[in-house]
């Protein structure tokens, strides 16, 4: 059975009978909780849903420290950059402990955080920070792009015996879709093709899947059936699923939003250069944000954001070239 | 030392009209929201309620001293000397903002008015305005800087670390903590273990062997005090301090939080909104520092109604023009975009 739910109250249904299934798992962050009143604080008691002060430094090394010794907790984080401030516990704990105890400890833990609001937020607070973060062996990283997907990646994120960043991108937060009412888990490292197409391919993440999908249904009207895949986590990263893609289509854009060099995309990219070159019959091309920070005035933010008319002119270039070496 | 000099009257008068013009200014923030919807973007947070704190604080500045205050900026450069005009284009993303439009209301700079900048991130600023402090100190300056930050602010290590570095260092530096009994929703008393405890937050001076103080914040001569104690000490070499200014913010933390294209507006104060303490909020406005502050320095003589009203038509006419400026004033054109990132 499913329901038609918005892709935040998708999260917050996979979290709650996540709690359910298993007592071990906390949840604590800044502004939540704050009376009793609170739907998760009464369902699960002051023991385990928590407020914290704003120590992101406290709040992600507890929660390692936690997640070692038995618990399994979930912190808000409210937005990505918040977790700079603690980027020793983010990078250089979380995903070590396990390592460097020669396997002995466990580290399951979720950091939990929105990501690239793309709404007047300007410089510190609108950032695709994942990719810093794709390069660590032993920490996940999983951002869904729909309802259904952000209840099954938060399922999973919560069972996962690593450090999972679970990042949900601010612009889908009222975004409603199907999802099922039932125990739902997507296993992490299954991209999902959430549009079939036979003439280009496109790989997005988050907002940027449904700006891929907008574009794509233009160029259909214009005789250009695209293939737009979501890898839904970054790491594992399905890489096989965008071959076997770009096999059947021969054409690749990578959309991101994050900065060029700082993208998924580059590195999806470099992936592809090496393992599926012989499929490709025109050069990858990469739709990102320019290099810069994010601008506050909305012209500004605009121009430098990958949109659909950029989207669009992307996959025409690839697919004029494919057509050249046919 | 030197001897005190106490406030003349035309200083005392120049307070009360900054205190105006930050309301004033304030207010009109608000109001583009309901009058100009979609105006203004992203999160806007205002400074009503801290008049006193910011005003008797900055009265104090001699030698261009820097002030550093958190994201919560509007109100520093205005008693700096900044135009009104320019700060609330920025407010509005437009090409003659502060900022070209570039920071928003989040990250106000005018390092021409002693201003050098602002961040969104909670408690970092206090490291930067220490830094400031190193500046002053290795320039050998005389400057002391107006370090301004909020209660919740002191939950990051960033506060920690920079106190203890600025003591060991000596630093030119008067930290005011604004304690305005809220971080965005959460009260005080959820968060802060010294105010669980029943202590003053000042007390976490303690933990650097420096001067801590609580003051009362909506009186903008006790903060005058605390501060000028605390520069004379800093300008004498002494090192650091820590004020707690205790006020209450009287708008909610700041617009709502929403997806565009649902429209944004300043929601009910939290006292309200999330605890249903309404008479917490009333007990607040009652404190409201500027009308207290007029009736005060009428009572003492020094303002006239005739004066106190001028310096309130004044502001209004002020802030009225910086609206209109900034609602002419046009958007940066997008390829511009890419200017500032590197000097
Ligand atoms: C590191 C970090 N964590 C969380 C936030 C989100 N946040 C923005 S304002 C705020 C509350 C700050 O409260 P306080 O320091 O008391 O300042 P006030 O807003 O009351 O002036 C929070 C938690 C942030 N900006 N940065
Ligand atoms: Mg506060």
């Amino acid at each position: 059975m499913a329901r038609e739910m918005m892709y935040g109250e998708a999260i917050g249904a996979a979290m709650t009978e996540e709690m359910q299934r298993d007592s071990g798992v906390v949840l604590y962050g800044q502004n939540l909780a704050m009376t009793e009143r609170d739907p998760m604080l009464r369902k699960f008691g002051k023991k385990r849903v928590r407020i914290a002060p704003i120590s992101e430094t406290a709040e992600m090394g507890v929660a390692v420290g936690a997640a070692i010794t038995g618990l399994r907790p979930i912190v808000e984080l409210w937005m990505s950059e918040f977790m700079l401030v603690a980027f020793d516990q983010l990078i250089n704990e979380a995903p070590r402990l396990r390592y460097m105890s020669g396997g002995q400890v466990k580290v399951p833990l979720v950091f939990k955080a929105g990501y690239g609001f793309a709404a007047g937020w300007a410089g510190q607070h609108s950032n695709c920070i994942y990719h810093t973060m794709m390069g660590i062996p032993g920490l996940k990283i999983a951002l869904p792009s729909t309802a259904a997907d952000a209840k099954g990646l938060m399922a999973a994120a919560i069972r996962d015996d690593n450090p999972v960043v679970y990042l949900h991108h601010y612009m889908l937060t009222l975004d409603k879709g199907a999802v099922p009412e039932d125990e739902y888990v997507i296993p992490f490292g299954v991209a999902d093709v959430k549009r079939e197409g036979s003439d280009v391919t496109i790989v997005a993440t988050g907002w940027m899947v449904k700006k891929s999908l907008a574009a794509a249904e233009v160029l259909s009207q214009q005789g250009i059936n695209a293939e737009v895949i979501d890898p839904r986590t970054l790491a594992p990263l399905d890489i096989k699923t965008i071959i076997n893609s770009v096999h059947k289509t021969g054409g690749l854009v990578l959309v991101d939003q994050a900065t060029r060099h700082a993208s998924a995309a580059a590195i999806i990219a470099a992936e592809i250069a090496e393992h599926g070159s012989k499929a490709l019959k025109a050069p990858i091309k990469l739709v990102t944000a320019l290099d810069t920070s994010i601008p506050f005035s909305e012209p500004l933010e605009n121009y430098v954001l990958p949109n659909e008319e950029k989207i669009v002119s992307a996959v025409k270039s690839v697919v004029s070239r494919q057509a050249a070496t046919v | 030392m030197r001897k005190k000099k106490a406030l003349t009257k035309d200083r005392l008068i120049w307070m009360y009209a900054q205190m105006v013009r930050i309301r004033e200014f304030e207010e009109r923030v608000k109001r583009t929201f309901v009058e100009h919807p979609g105006v203004i973007r992203g999160h806007t947070h205002l400074g009503d309620g801290a008049e006193a704190t910011i005003v008797g604080a900055l009265a104090t500045r001699a030698m261009n001293d820097p002030a550093m205050p958190s994201y919560r900026c509007h109100g520093y450069p205005l008693v700096l000397g900044t135009s009104p005009r320019k700060i609330m284009a920025e407010i509005y993303g437009r090409k003659d903002g502060l900022c070209g439009g570039f920071g928003g209301s989040m990250h106000l700079a005018d390092p021409e008015h002693h201003f050098p900048g602002t961040s969104g991130i909670i408690g970092q600023a206090i490291a930067h305005a220490t830094g400031a402090a190193l500046t002053a100190q290795v320039k050998d300056t005389g400057q002391v800087v107006h370090c301004f930050f909020g209660d919740g602010s002191t939950k990051q290590g960033a506060f920690y670390e920079s106190l203890n570095l600025a003591a060991v260092w000596r630093l030119p530096i008067v930290y005011i903590l604004e304690n305005n009994h809220y971080q965005a929703y959460t009260h005080i008393s959820l968060e802060d273990a010294n105010c669980i405890a029943g202590d003053p937050l000042s007390q976490k001076a303690q933990a650097f062997s420096m001067p801590g103080v609580t003051v009362d914040g909506t009186d903008p001569l006790k903060v005058y005090a605390a501060v000028r104690t605390a520069a004379e000490r800093a300008r004498s070499g002494k090192g650091p301090s820590l004020i707690e200014a205790k006020f209450y913010r009287l708008s909610a933390h700041g617009n709502a939080i929403t997806v565009p294209p649902v429209p944004t507006q300043f929601p009910e104060h939290e006292a309200v909104e999330v605890y249903g303490r309404k008479a917490e909020y009333a007990a607040a406005k009652k404190k409201d520092p500027i009308p207290r502050f007029r009736a005060a320095l009428i009572r003492k003589g020094v303002l006239r109604i005739a004066d106190a009203k001028r310096i309130e038509s004044e502001a209004q006419a002020e802030m009225e023009d910086a609206v209109q400026f900034a609602l002419a004033s046009p958007h940066p054109t997008p390829a511009e975009a890419v200017k500032y990132v590197y000097a």
